[in-house]
C-alpha cells in the first residue's frame, strides 16, 4: 500500500522537521491518513533525524496514535467517570456486540472504527459518543441503530435532538 | 492590530475598548462552548444572525451576536444571555430563536418557557445571577467567561485584562512579585497543592540564563473539564498569567501543554496568543521594556501520566513520557535540563487576579490553609452538571445540594468521587465536611484537579474500584514494578469479587497491598493508584462483603452476580423489550406477560431502559 510521501513531507517541512514537534507532526500525519503508516514513520525519523526505534516508541505510547489502519468513520465512547456512572460501559458493550469488534478494533467491512477515550469534557452530556467529531449525547444502547444507520446509509447529518 | 510600544499606548488602548464595549452593551451572547456547541450552539448562534438582519428590515435593532466560552452550566444548554437585560435562556434551540428577536430584543418581553427554574420553590428564574446553580458560587476565574468574546483580545483588554502584566513589568522587581504570590498563599491547583510562590522562588534562585516556565494543561483527571474552560472562555488570562511568572522567574520562553482531545481550546488559545505577539503583550521587548517571552503550544497525545510534571517535560521533548524519580525537581533541572516551573492552568490564571487586587484580597476567601477558589465539575448523577467555583472552605453537601440541585430522577446519594484515579469516594456521612486540600487527604481522597462525580445507589462501589484500576493498569508507563506489577495483582482480585469469585482475606489482601503500592512506587500515578480501592473499602466494605460472601451485587451492576427479570404485576406485554432484546431472550405475546430466559440473557440492561413501566426488576 503505497502512501504519498509528499504529503508527509509537506507535515515535516510545517513542523520545521524539528523534534520538539514530533507529537504535533505524528498527530498531524495521523489527521491525513487516519492511521501512522510505516512508510511515514520511516520518513519522519529520516528527515527529522531521529532514530526509527524513538519515532516507534512515541508512536505505540501514546494512546491516540493508531499504527493499524482505521475505518470509514470513528466510533469513539466516552468511558470518562462520569460516563461512566451514566451507563457509558453497556453503550461499549452494546456497540462491541452489534459490530462484532471490540474497542480499538475495526468491521470487516472497513466501516467503523471502534474506540474509547477517557472524558471529552462534555460530562454534562454523558454517556457521550463522537462519530467523526460529531456529538451524540445522552446516548442509550437503544439510539445506537439510528446512529449507526446514518452512517451506513451514508448522510452524516448531525443529530439535533 | 498595531503594536503596543509603552505602558501609556496600553492604558490608551483599553479606554478605547472600554468605550466600544459600552457602546455595543446590547448583545445577545451564545455560549460556544464544546458542551453547548455538542448541544448544536452554532446553529443557534448563526440563526440569531440571520434572523436579527431579518428583522432589522423593519425596527432598528442595534443588538450584535457574540459567542463566548462556557459559562459552566453545561446542564442547561444551548445557553443564551441576552444583555444588559440579562435574561437568562436555557435550552435554546433554532426554533426558538425568531420569537426571541421579536419577543424579547424588539417586544421587551422575557419568554417564560425558556427561562431556568428553581427546583426549590418551581418558579422561573429571569437573570442569570439568580439561579441557585449560579447564586452560590465566587466566581473569581470563571468571571470573564460568558462576558467577553475570547477571539478578540480587545475584549479582555476592555476588562482589564493586562493591567496585572503592566502593572508588575513598570513597578515591581521579580522578587515583589513572588512576594506577592507568596502572600496570597495561593496553593498549586493541579491537584498536589503545592505553595506557588515557593516553588516560583526556587525556579527564581536557580543558576543560570535560561529557565522555562510551563503549563499543564493536560487535564487528564476524567469527569474535570474547567481548563479547558478557562481556556476556551478566557485564554488571555492565562497567557497573562504565564507572562507575569516569566517575569518573576527570570524566564524568556514558556510552553503550554494541551492534550489534543482539546482541539477548540488549542484553536482558541494559539489565536490569542497570535494576537498578543502582534500587540507587543508577547515577544521581544514587550511594552518597550527589556522583557523578551515567547509562548509555544504544545500537544499531548492521549498518556494520562503526562499530567504529571516529569513525564510532561519529556513529552515536551518529544521523547515517550515516562516519569523520573524527583528530585532533582523541575524548578532545579527541567526541560533540557533547565530550570523549569510547571504550574496548572488555574494556578497560572489566578496571577493576574492577585496582582490587580493584591494578596490580601485575594486570601480573604477560604481557609486558614487553602486560600481563595476553587473549580469543580460536578458531575454524573446530580441535577445541575457543570462548572462550579466556590471559596475554599465549602461544605460538600452545599455542594451537591444547593449548587448541584440533588440526585438525578430522585434516586439515592451514595459517594462522592474527587481526585480522579489518585482520589477516593466520600461517603453520605462526610459531607458535611469543607472543601480544602487537608480535609480531603484525611478522609481518603484528594482535591486532584477538580472533578467531582457524584455517584447514586445504582453505582457499585466495587466496580468502580475496579473502574480505576482499569483505567491506573492502561496508563501505568510500567517503568516502576509497584505500579505496573502491583496495580495488575489488585485489578486481578477485584475482577474477581466483581464475577462472584472473591476469596475469604481479599479485602484485608488488597489493604496490604495498596499500602505497599503507595510505599514503592515511582510517581504520585503509582502512589495514589490505590487510593480508590481503599476508600471504598474503608467506607463501604459491607458491598465488598456482599460481593464476596454472598455473591450479590447490592447496586445491580456486577454481571456476574445479577439476573434480570420481568415484574409481573407491572408488565403490560408491550412487547418493547423484546424487540429490543439483541439475545433474542425475551420471549411473550402481545398484553402478555413477558419471560426473559435468564440462559440467554447477555445482562446489558437495555430492557431495564426501554420499559416504559419500570417492570424490569434487577436482583
Ligand atoms: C499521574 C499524574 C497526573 C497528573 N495530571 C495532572 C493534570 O492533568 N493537570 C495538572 O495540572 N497537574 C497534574 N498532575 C500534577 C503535576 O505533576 C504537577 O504537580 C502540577 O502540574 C503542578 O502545578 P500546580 O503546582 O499549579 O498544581 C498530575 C500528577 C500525576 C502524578
Ligand atoms: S466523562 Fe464523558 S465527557 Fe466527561
Amino acid at each position: 500500500m503505497g502512501i504519498e510521501l509528499a504529503q508527509v513531507d509537506t507535515i515535516i517541512d510545517k513542523h520545521h522537521a524539528d523534534q520538539r514537534a514530533l507529537i504535533s507532526l505524528l498527530l498531524d500525519i495521523q489527521d491525513q491518513f487516519y492511521f501512522l503508516p510505516q512508510e511515514a514513520l520511516e520518513r519522519v525519523a529520516d528527515k527529522v533525524g531521529v532514530p526509527s526505534v524513538q519515532v516507534y516508541q512515541v508512536a505505540r505510547f501514546y494512546k491516540a496514535f493508531s499504527l493499524k489502519p482505521r475505518g470509514k468513520h470513528l466510533l469513539t465512547v466516552c468511558v470518562g467517570t462520569a460516563c461512566h456512572v451514566r451507563g457509558g460501559e453497556r453503550l461499549v458493550d452494546q456497540l462491541s456486540r452489534v459490530l462484532a469488534v471490540a474497542p480499538g478494533e475495526t468491521t470487516d467491512d472497513k466501516l467503523f472504527t471502534l474506540q474509547t477515550v477517557n472524558c471529552l469534557g462534555c460530562c454534562a452530556l454523558g454517556p457521550v459518543m463522537v462519530v467523526d467529531g460529531t456529538y451524540y449525547g445522552k446516548m442509550s444502547a437503544t439510539k445506537i441503530d439510528k446512529v449507526l444507520s446514518k452512517y451506513r446509509n451514508g448522510e452524516e447529518v448531525a443529530d439535533d435532538d | 492590530m498595531t503594536r503596543l510600544n509603552t505602558f501609556a499606548e496600553l492604558e490608551q488602548w483599553r479606554t478605547q475598548a472600554a468605550a466600544a464595549r459600552a457602546q455595543n452593551e446590547k448583545c445577545v451572547t451564545v455560549c460556544g462552548g464544546t458542551g453547548c456547541r455538542a448541544y448544536g450552539s452554532e446553529k443557534v448562534w448563526e440563526a440569531f444572525r440571520a434572523e436579527i438582519a431579518k428583522q432589522q428590515a423593519n425596527v432598528k435593532l442595534n443588538y450584535q451576536v457574540k459567542v463566548t466560552g462556557c459559562h459552566g452550566f453545561c446542564e442547561k444548554g444551548p445557553l443564551v444571555v441576552i444583555r444588559p437585560a440579562q435574561i437568562f435562556y436555557t435550552r435554546v434551540q433554532v426554533k426558538d430563536v425568531p420569537k426571541i428577536v421579536s419577543d424579547t430584543l424588539i417586544g421587551g418581553k422575557v419568554i417564560e418557557r425558556l427561562l431556568a427554574t428553581d427546583p426549590q420553590t418551581n418558579e422561573h428564574v429571569v437573570h442569570e445571577h439568580d439561579v441557585p446553580f449560579y447564586k452560590h458560587q465566587s466566581r473569581l476565574l470563571l468571571n470573564m467567561n460568558g462576558e467577553i468574546d475570547p477571539t478578540r483580545i480587545e475584549e479582555y483588554v476592555a476588562l482589564g485584562g493586562y493591567g496585572a502584566f503592566a502593572k508588575a513589568l513598570s513597578n515591581m522587581s521579580g522578587e515583589q512579585v513572588i512576594a506577592q504570590v507568596k502572600a496570597s498563599k495561593l496553593r498549586g491547583r493541579g491537584g498536589a497543592g503545592f505553595p506557588t510562590g515557593v516553588k516560583w522562588e526556587t525556579c527564581r534562585n536557580q543558576p543560570g540564563e535560561v529557565k522555562y516556565v510551563v503549563c499543564n494543561a493536560d487535564e487528564g483527571d476524567p469527569g474535570a473539564y474547567m481548563d479547558r474552560s478557562l481556556i476556551e472562555g478566557n485564554p488571555h488570562r492565562l497567557i497573562e498569567g504565564l507572562a507575569i511568572g516569566a517575569y518573576a522567574i527570570g524566564a524568556q520562553e514558556g510552553y503550554v501543554y494541551i492534550r489534543h482531545e482539546y482541539p477548540l481550546a488549542v484553536k482558541t488559545l494559539e489565536l490569542a496568543i497570535k494576537q498578543a505577539e502582534e500587540c507587543g503583550l508577547l515577544g521581544k521587548n514587550i511594552l518597550g521594556t527589556k522583557f523578551n517571552f515567547t509562548l509555544h503550544v504544545q500537544l499531548g497525545a492521549g498518556a494520562f501520566v503526562c499530567g504529571e510534571e516529569t513525564a510532561l517535560m519529556a513529552s515536551i521533548e518529544g521523547r515517550v513520557g515516562e516519569p523520573m524519580p524527583r528530585p532533582p525537581f523541575p524548578a532545579e533541572k527541567g526541560l533540557w535540563g533547565k530550570p523549569t516551573n510547571i504550574n496548572n492552568v488555574k494556578s497560572w490564571s489566578s496571577i493576574p487576579i492577585i496582582i490587580s487586587q493584591g494578596a490580601d484580597q485575594f486570601a480573604k476567601l477560604g481557609t486558614e490553609n487553602s486560600k481563595g477558589t476553587t473549580i469543580f465539575s460536578l458531575v454524573g448523577k446530580i441535577n445541575n452538571t457543570g462548572l462550579v467555583e466556590v471559596p475554599m472552605g465549602v461544605t460538600l453537601r452545599h455542594m451537591v445540594y444547593d449548587i448541584g440541585g440533588g440526585i438525578s430522577q430522585g434516586k439515592k446519594f451514595k459517594a462522592l468521587q474527587t481526585g480522579g484515579p489518585s482520589g477516593g469516594c466520600i461517603p453520605e456521612s462526610l459531607l458535611d465536611l469543607p472543601l480544602d486540600y487537608e480535609n480531603l487527604n484525611a478522609v481518603g481522597s484528594m482535591m486532584g484537579s477538580g472533578g467531582m462525580i457524584v455517584m447514586d445507589e445504582e453505582t457499585c462501589m466495587v466496580n468502580i474500584a475496579k473502574y480505576f484500576l482499569d483505567f491506573t493498569k492502561f496508563e501505568s508507563c510500567g517503568k516502576c514494578t509497584a505500579c505496573r506489577e502491583g496495580v495488575r495483582q489488585m485489578n486481578t482480585i477485584l475482577e474477581r469479587i466483581t464475577q462472584g469469585e472473591g476469596e475469604e482475606g481479599d479485602i484485608e489482601l488488597l489493604e496490604t497491598m495498596g499500602a505497599a503500592i503507595q510505599d514503592g512506587a515511582l510517581c504520585a500515578l503509582g502512589r495514589t493508584a490505590p487510593n480508590p480501592v481503599l476508600s471504598t473499602i474503608r467506607y463501604f466494605r459491607d458491598e465488598y462483603t456482599a460481593h464476596i460472601q454472598e455473591q450479590k451485587c447490592p447496586a445491580g451492576v456486577c454481571k456476574s452476580l445479577i439476573t434480570f427479570y420481568i415484574i409481573a404485576e407491572k408488565c403490560n406485554g408491550c412487547t418493547l423489550c423484546a424487540r429490543n432484546c439483541t439475545e433474542a431472550a425475551i420471549t411473550g405475546e402481545l398484553h402478555q406477560l413477558h419471560v426473559i430466559d435468564d440462559a440467554k440473557c447477555a445482562r446489558c440492561g437495555v430492557c431495564r431502559e426501554v420499559c416504559t413501566h419500570d417492570a424490569v426488576g434487577v436482583r
